[in-house]
């Protein structure tokens, strides 16, 4: 007998399958074991996707947005027509959106972009010019007084004092996309939906449930992040709040 | 271009499994929204007649926007099973922030002037409720409803992939349908939520008294739900 066993540890004849914990075994409601075992494999990969896929649309989105938002401040006909095209695209549910998109762009990433991007487009246009025409006229006033150009004006100034609203826009946007981005698996592979699709087909729901409550903690911590960066960048709202 | 041309083959050919679908698509899409309207409302008067609850009021919308649709619906399959009621259990989770902040928001940021000039004037406190605050706070209530509205309209979408009926029975069923028939189901559903939002947009405006119409341009992030910043950080 005591002779068996280093043998057997020496020429293993079953093959080491892995661990299969009691809870997966048993098809548990949720397993804290199939959660650390594919964590590598399958969790922290699709995060990773999630938080790209986030970070491109918002960067590109904000980059359009911005550009549109500080034409239509100088040009006030400019607004009507942006919120029009962007309230549209914002209307049209996601699902739809992805695959209206496929004859152009294919199954792809790109496909997944664009209608990210196009949701961001008219949460960070409004907010950005509404930041922007928050601007009092008497600070204006007093900064064309002081000799400021009118790009002196709108960087040192009016963005400033917008800043509050534009990052109230990038939360909603940054939340938003965090929990679009999930839908995007009807057309490419990638993301948090990936595993909350692939648990969404089997009676195993640990997968399903661990992704789901990842994406909601990643939208959570985006909004927390996004809150510290304002504060951290208008210190001046803090102390008229204080008061 | 094509697809699209085939796109629209699709929907002459098939009008019949369409309407029964979109039929299907909207009465998940009504219950939903009419519950979380009938919870969410009153609540979100009531708080914001008393001036009470703005934390709660404000964060559960925040909370609620993170809550990713597709993450949600398929928790609830997970917890409930499949179904319709679980799926419009989902939806309503995700009405429901959505008007109760703005109801909430509606009523708290009733000019406090107009307020105090009702009860100087002898209204108790649910006749100043009824007669100034609310039609006062009535077109931002409804930005909330149409925002919701849109929003499950939207979502129902996925709700065929947790067993209950709606227009993305075609679109998530891509091996059966093909892309034309996917395409199709998709410009349906864009279309429906397209009319949902101008429909709603025009109730908006007609609920809103006539002297408040011109503010209507000044209040863009409510209309996605996103209470005023300077509203409530008085409280």
């Amino acid at each position: 007998m005591t002779g068996a066993l280093p043998l057997a540890a020496a020429q293993p004849v079953i093959p080491d399958f892995g661990r299969g914990s009691t809870c997966v075994r048993e098809n548990g409601a949720f397993c804290w074991d199939w959660v650390s075992d594919h964590w590598g494999d399958t969790l922290r990969p699709a995060l990773v996707q999630h938080l790209q896929l986030t970070a491109i649309a918002i960067v590109l989105g904000f980059a359009i947005a911005f550009v549109l938002a500080l034409a239509a401040h100088r040009r006030g006909r400019l607004t009507t027509p942006v919120v029009l095209v962007t309230g549209l695209l914002y209307t049209i549910p996601s699902l739809a959106l992805f695959q209206l998109l496929v004859p152009f762009t294919g199954l792809s990433r790109t496909t997944a972009e664009v209608a990210l991007v196009s949701y961001t487009l008219l949460i960070l246009f409004r907010n950005t010019l509404a930041g922007l025409a928050g601007v009092p006229e008497e600070v204006r006033d007093a900064a064309r007084g002081m000799g400021l150009t009118q790009r002196q004006l709108l960087w040192s100034v009016e963005l400033p004092l917008a800043l509050p609203a534009i990052v109230a826009g990038l939360r909603i946007a940054t939340v938003t996309v965090i929990s679009l981005a999930t839908v995007a698996v009807f057309v490419v592979n990638e993301g948090l939906g990936a595993p909350i699709y692939a648990g969404l087909q089997q009676t195993f729901k640990t997968e399903l449930i661990a992704a789901g409550a990842l994406c909601v903690a990643l939208a959570l911590i985006a909004d927390g992040l996004l809150v510290l960066l304002q504060r951290v960048l208008t210190p001046w709202t803090r102390v008229a709040r204080s008061r | 271009m094509n697809d699209f041309t085939d796109a629209f083959r699709f929907i002459a050919d098939n009008t019949a499994l369409l309407w029964t679908l979109t039929l299907d698509h909207l009465a998940l899409s009504g219950a939903a929204v009419g519950i979380a309207l009938a919870l969410a409302i009153p609540l979100g008067v009531t708080l914001g007649h008393l001036h009470r609850g703005s934390f709660a009021a404000i964060n559960v919308s925040n909370v609620g926007r993170a809550l990713p649709s597709l993450a949600l619906i398929s928790i609830g399959v997970a917890v409930l099973g499949i179904g319709f009621v679980n799926v419009m259990v989902a939806l309503i989770v995700l009405a429901f922030p959505i008007v109760l902040t703005n109801a909430y928001v509606a009523v708290e940021g009733v000019d406090q002037d107009a307020v105090e000039a009702a009860r100087g004037m002898g209204m108790r406190p649910h006749e100043v409720l009824w007669k100034v605050e609310l039609p006062l706070a009535l077109p931002l209530i409804f930005a909330g409803i149409r925002t919701a509205v849109v929003y499950v309209i939207a979502t129902a979408t996925l709700a065929a992939v947790a067993g209950a009926h709606s227009l993305g029975d075609i679109i998530v069923d891509q091996a059966t349908y093909r892309l034309p028939g996917v395409l199709g189901a998709a410009i349906c559903v864009a279309v429906l939520a397209l009319v949902a939002e101008l429909l709603f947009a025009g109730l908006q405006r007609a609920v809103t008294p006539r002297a408040l119409r011109l503010e209507e341009r000044g209040a863009p992030s409510v209309l996605l739900g996103e209470p005023n910043p300077e509203r409530t950080a008085q409280t």
